[in-house]
């Protein structure tokens, strides 16, 4: 058998094989050439990911860290390239390799009449080789090294249309936004080396301890300092909540929508937007020191959790209403981040992937089978038609908003109860917030659901005749999901409760039992499913498929009632809290800023008056000494004499002796 | 014998340049340049052979050359090289085969005219890199700015007069004053006991010679003008965008390239080693000076519409990390008691200049393919470029990553142990410096968007054609280093790595 480095090297290097192979000879080869061939690698990396977990898990072999090469040696500062492989990164690796081979073999059948179909592989299978390196590093900059290529190629698949202005007004939005957290990040990262002298994992945490008591601070302004793990910790979740699109660093995600669908399941939903949360517990050993960030994660998460929740109630477009409700799973993902549940926040990570990539790709096949039609209100009545998506998708609907026993009911359920038995303050709002959500999630969700599937149709007679379920390529995955969807939590829930990650993750248990708690109450994925059924989420969600059913599918002028009776509430949401028209502001204002320092200081100023006002100067001058070159020699002649008495008088007044 | 190694490199290109000029006729312009790449690649070879003989390990000078030049004044014709001044040498030999290669399509007027400039060029920016004697630096910083004056002045564009003489007289200015110094100092090194009165134009001897504050200062300050003129820095940067958007592309690629990197170079070989206690007090104002170059210029950059004016305020507001780099070092020190992180900030300064110039120099050259079939630099007669020039897109993408410090291009490097070393400081200067990250991405994705993405409305972009020939080669010899220096930038930071560590020595003793 092949050890774990050869295994997690051949993991890594099949997808960037396939990757750069159909990148650079792409346009010389055939569809069906370089699908098989990304595909191929894909699986390939997914089954290598797959034996790497068994080897882990069953075979009890040790977690693999190891440095590959020397990046740079700058300073007393060593940059090395390393892979760190243990649970925590052999589950991450598993679940971005099987959503990004479902979402290969999906985009056959989506992409197959689009001219950028070569381009299209080439980038998610490069994306897939991007995602394997932020989640295998043992480091932090090789950390931001992933970070950064992932953005960058989501970037790039949200503007793959490239000649839609939505598309790459998208993918530009997306890019600076994800800029601003990545500020976060460096500085987070400068801090570690300042703090830590290493950039490596294993080393900063060893020395966790020691620092922490250290005193060690950073000097914002003088008094004012803040100790170095916290004021790390601030600043690295900034770099998350970039990429983990939290409030207020969200509003680049519902507008990558504009991407194609394939991209919105795997990048926007499953992997990509969970690297924040993967951070985070990646590097619970150094969050574990600092109460102040996990106070900061919590309230951040619940803030994401509650607002985007209630704005997806109000969104038309399919994709976006789902792009919504990723935002506000991500908020509950970092809710158990904030109160120490780290390894509850990642099993909400491996549940979401599935039944939301489901969701998404469901979505894509109604929106493939409609004609890239994508408001809900077009749509209407489809469970005739596409029974397969129809079934599909209710099976991932039950599973977000936490149907026992789905998928989603055992992560949601354990956040949930993890909030209750926080002991940190404020986590008792956080709990009502998370508990208020799931009335919101089951309400949107069966929104969409009701609208999509159940309403009167409202599409023309012609698209009507036309509609059909998608072909097999597509359905494959969807099946395959919605299985996953169904079983995931109910197989997991064991492992994880029994200490699945235990080694790779650090959880102080005296300042944060919670997790400690849940572990010691389960009593078997059965009985906690039976439980489900008498708790409180479960009603609530109830409910909210209640009144969608009610104002969707049996009054449907209800809805249009509610909104007129809020009329501000409706706008406020509408408005999405207002938080583009505020970056809307900051980007008009720097933009006139730099226009006055263009135009004011460096023309005006420095041009005008220094560089250009100096050589007029030295003109205006010249022109004047020019009027004494008369070219008249009595003028010289002039001159010359009285030069000549002044001379001399000069000298008669100043010799000695002369008065 | 050994080999001239540096003198070969200076004089090869100078000779073989001006001879150029016999052949003047146009319809020989395809044997000038064959016979120029004859010249510009043995240099390049030379030039690897020099690294490769190079050893890192020493921040002694090597590759020692020492004549007589004008005895009675103890001028001396002497040559060297260290860590610093060797990877700049070879990135102008790079940078000069580029610009010959890249003539093969865009210069049409004046072949041999034109590449005899950039080979002279050539050799006079080697003798800036190499020379050990204070007049002979002198010299060939001085006669540099005759070649580049002449190549915007003749194959510039409509406002070339305006940009040439802004040009000339804001760099000569600044040059008279290094002129001034020199002479103070050499007078000084005359006068003072111990001091070998041969050597007193040696460069090498000015690091050694005592100076009291108050003449360090003043020795600061007409260094600085010539030096920060040339980076350029805030508030002497108005020269670049105007040169720039009349040069042409091969002039605009060695001055971004090379031209501004002689200001690094000058603040390393003569402020920081011969001034350091008035380099330590001007220190928090040089970082000011630079942190506002990062932001303010950055934010110009943003609401520009001229392509090459872009990356020209893109250049200054580049250029402002690498002097932070030098001036943080002291309170770096100061705050961490240790010289590493000094030496990690050096280092990263010069990484940045050479990565700047190969970004920057990427840039302009993708900006002059797109110059060459359309005849406009301004954003807005684009859009829509990926439709019919892909492979071009996909450089120019790399290149604009490059640009915003996309770790695994060459551009990360050198701002990111920047802004690690400087947060050892001050937490502030690294904000200051990782704002870049912000700034840096909306100008250049922005102009990216613009120019490549979107539909194709107007029917001359649809006419394009893509890349083929030499300008793939062209574009390919740019990424291959960009990325190579993104994936393992170890070699080269060992290059700076001793003579770091023997400046920070040298900045941080006294010389009062």
């Amino acid at each position: 058998m092949l050890d774990l480095k050869s295994l997690a090297l051949a993991t890594l290097l099949t997808p960037l094989a396939a990757a750069v192979f159909t990148g650079v000879l792409g346009r010389n080869l055939s569809k069906s050439w370089v699908h098989t061939l990304c595909i191929g690698a894909v699986g390939v990396a997914s089954i290598l990911s797959c034996s790497i977990l068994t080897s882990l898990v069953f075979f009890q072999t040790e977690a693999l860290n190891i440095h590959l090469y020397t990046w740079a040696v700058a300073g007393d500062i060593s940059f090395q390239a390393g892979l760190l492989i243990d649970k925590l990164t052999a589950a991450m690796m598993c679940i971005v390799t099987f959503i990004s081979f479902m979402v290969h073999i999906y985009t056959v059948g989506y992409m197959r009449d689009d001219a950028g179909y070569r381009r299209f592989f080439s980038y998610i299978t490069l994306f897939t080789f991007g995602m394997l390196v932020l989640v295998t590093s043992n480091n932090f900059l090789q950390l931001f090294f992933g970070w950064e290529m992932v953005g960058v190629i989501s970037y790039l698949l949200i503007g793959f249309w490239f000649h839609k202005e939505s598309a790459t007004v998208a993918n530009f939005k997306a890019f600076i936004i994800n800029r601003i957290g990545d500020f976060g990040f460096i500085l987070g990262i400068a801090a570690i080396a300042y703090g830590f002298g290493t950039l490596d994992y294993a080393r900063v945490f060893s020395q966790v301890e020691t620092v922490a008591v250290s005193g060690q601070a950073i000097m914002l302004f003088n008094p004012i300092a803040i100790p170095i793990i916290p004021f790390a910790c601030i600043c690295l979740f900034i770099g998350a909540m970039g990429k983990s699109a939290q409030v207020p660093l969200h509003v680049w995600l519902p507008d990558s929508m504009e991407g194609p669908t394939p991209i919105s399941a795997l990048i926007h939903a499953a992997t990509m937007v969970t690297a924040g949360v993967f951070m985070v517990a990646r590097l619970s050993a150094l969050f574990e020191h600092s109460a102040f960030a996990l106070h900061f994660i919590l309230l951040i998460g619940t803030l994401t959790c509650l607002l985007m929740g209630l704005v997806a109630l109000v969104q038309n477009d399919i994709k976006r209403i789902i792009a919504y409700s990723t935002l506000s799973q991500l908020g509950y993902m970092m809710i158990a981040m904030g109160v120490s549940a780290y390894p509850i926040g990642i099993f909400h990570l491996v549940t979401h992937a599935f039944f939301k990539a489901l969701l998404f790709l469901g979505a894509g096949s109604v929106i493939m089978a409609l004609h890239h039609e994508q408001n809900i209100w077009q749509m209407g009545d489809l469970k005739k038609y596409m029974p397969i998506t129809y079934i599909t998708m209710l099976i991932g609907s039950l599973a977000l908003i936490g149907f026992p026993p789905f998928a989603g009911f055992y992560s949601k359920d354990l956040i949930i109860e993890a909030v209750k038995v926080s002991t940190m303050p404020g986590a008792s709002i956080a709990y009502y917030i998370a508990l208020g959500s799931v009335l919101i999630t089951a309400l949107y969700t069966f929104r969409l659901f009701f609208v999509v599937f159940h309403s009167k149709a409202t599409m023309s007679v012609e698209t009507i005749s036309h509609l059909c379920e998608p072909s097999l390529n597509i359905r494959l995955p969807l099946i395959v999901l919605a299985l996953l969807s169904m079983s995931a939590g109910y197989l997991l829930v064991g492992p994880l409760l029994q200490g699945y990650f235990n080694g790779s993750i650090t959880i102080n248990d005296a300042l944060h039992p919670g997790f400690a708690m849940l572990q010691a109450h389960f009593q078997g994925a059965f009985a906690m499913a039976l439980q489900g059924f008498w708790q409180l989420p479960f009603y609530l969600s109830m409910a909210g498929v209640l009144i969608a059913w009610l104002c969707y599918v049996r009054y449907p002028q209800l809805s249009s009632h509610i909104q007129k009776t809020f009329p501000s509430l409706n706008k406020i949401l509408n408005h999405k809290f207002g938080f583009d028209t505020f970056y809307e502001k900051i980007a008009m204002q720097g933009m006139s800023l730099g226009r006055s320092f263009w135009q004011q200081w460096d023309n005006k100023l420095i041009d005008g008056m220094g560089v250009n006002g100096t050589a007029n100067a030295i003109d205006h001058i010249a022109n004047r000494l020019r009027q004494f070159q008369t070219g008249h020699l009595y003028h010289y002649a002039f001159f010359m004499i009285l030069g000549f008495l002044l001379l001399i008088s000069w000298m008669l007044l100043t010799q000695p002796g002369v008065k | 014998m050994t080999l001239p190694l540096l003198s070969l490199l200076i004089w090869l290109p100078i000779i073989g340049g001006s001879s150029l000029l016999l052949f003047k006729k146009e319809s020989l312009a395809g044997w000038v340049r064959g016979f120029a790449l004859l010249i510009a690649l043995p240099c390049l070879g030379l030039s690897a052979y020099m690294l490769h003989a190079f050893d890192p390990t020493r921040w002694q000078m090597q590759f020692q050359e020492t004549h007589t030049w004008i005895p009675n004044l103890n001028i001396y014709y002497a040559l060297g090289i260290d860590g610093f001044s060797a990877p700049l040498i070879a990135l102008s030999c790079f940078m000069t085969l580029l610009v010959i290669l890249a003539s093969y399509r865009s210069v049409k007027v004046r072949v041999a005219e034109y590449l005899a400039a950039f080979l002279i060029m050539q050799g006079l920016m080697c003798g800036v890199f190499s020379a050990l004697d204070a007049v002979l630096f002198y010299s060939f910083w001085e006669a540099m700015l005759i070649p580049m004056f002449l190549i915007i002045g003749i194959w510039g564009g409509a406002n070339r007069l305006y940009a040439t003489m802004k040009f000339f007289l804001y760099t000569f200015l600044g040059s008279v004053l290094l002129l001034v110094v020199i002479i103070y100092l050499q007078i000084l090194a005359r006068q003072t006991p111990g001091i070998d009165p041969s050597a007193t134009f040696n460069i090498l001897t000015y690091h050694q010679l005592s100076l009291s504050l108050i003449a360090q200062k003043w020795v600061f300050l007409g260094l600085l003008i010539a030096f920060a003129v040339k980076v350029p820095m805030w508030p002497v940067h108005t020269w670049l965008p105007d040169a720039h958007v009349e040069a042409p592309t091969g002039g605009s690629v060695i001055l971004a390239a090379i031209l501004l990197k002689m200001g690094g170079y000058g603040f390393i070989r003569f402020i920081l080693p011969i001034v350091p206690n008035a380099s330590q007090a001007f220190a928090s104002g040089m970082v000011s000076l630079s942190l506002i170059a990062i932001v303010y210029i950055a934010m110009i950059a943003i609401v520009q519409k001229d392509m090459k004016k872009l990356i020209a305020y893109s250049s200054i507001s580049h250029m402002g990390v690498v002097t932070l780099g030098f001036f943080t070092v002291f309170s770096i020190v100061q705050r961490s008691g240790s010289e590493s992180g000094a030496v990690m900030s050096l280092q990263g300064a010069m990484v940045q200049m050479i990565s700047h110039g190969l970004v920057s120099a990427a840039l302009f050259f993708s900006i002059g393919i797109l110059y060459d079939r359309l005849h406009t630099r301004l954003v807005n007669d684009y859009g829509g470029v990926a439709h019919v020039m892909p492979v071009f897109a996909t450089f120019f993408m790399l290149f604009v990553l490059a640009n915003i410090g996309m770790p695994g291009t060459a551009g990360f490097v050198g701002e990111f142990l920047i802004i690690v070393s400087a947060f050892k400081a001050n937490i502030w200067y690294a904000a200051g410096a990782a704002t870049i990250l912000i700034l840096g991405a909306s100008y250049t994705l922005w102009m990216y968007k613009q120019v490549i993405f979107g539909a194709v409305f107007q029917p001359r972009i649809s006419a394009l054609k893509d890349i083929q020939g030499t300008e793939i080669v062209l574009l390919l010899l740019l990424a291959i280093p960009i990325l190579t220096l993104g994936f393992w930038p170890a070699p080269l930071l060992e290059m700076f790595k001793a003579s770091s560590e023997h400046l920070v020595g040298q900045i941080l003793q006294s010389k009062i």
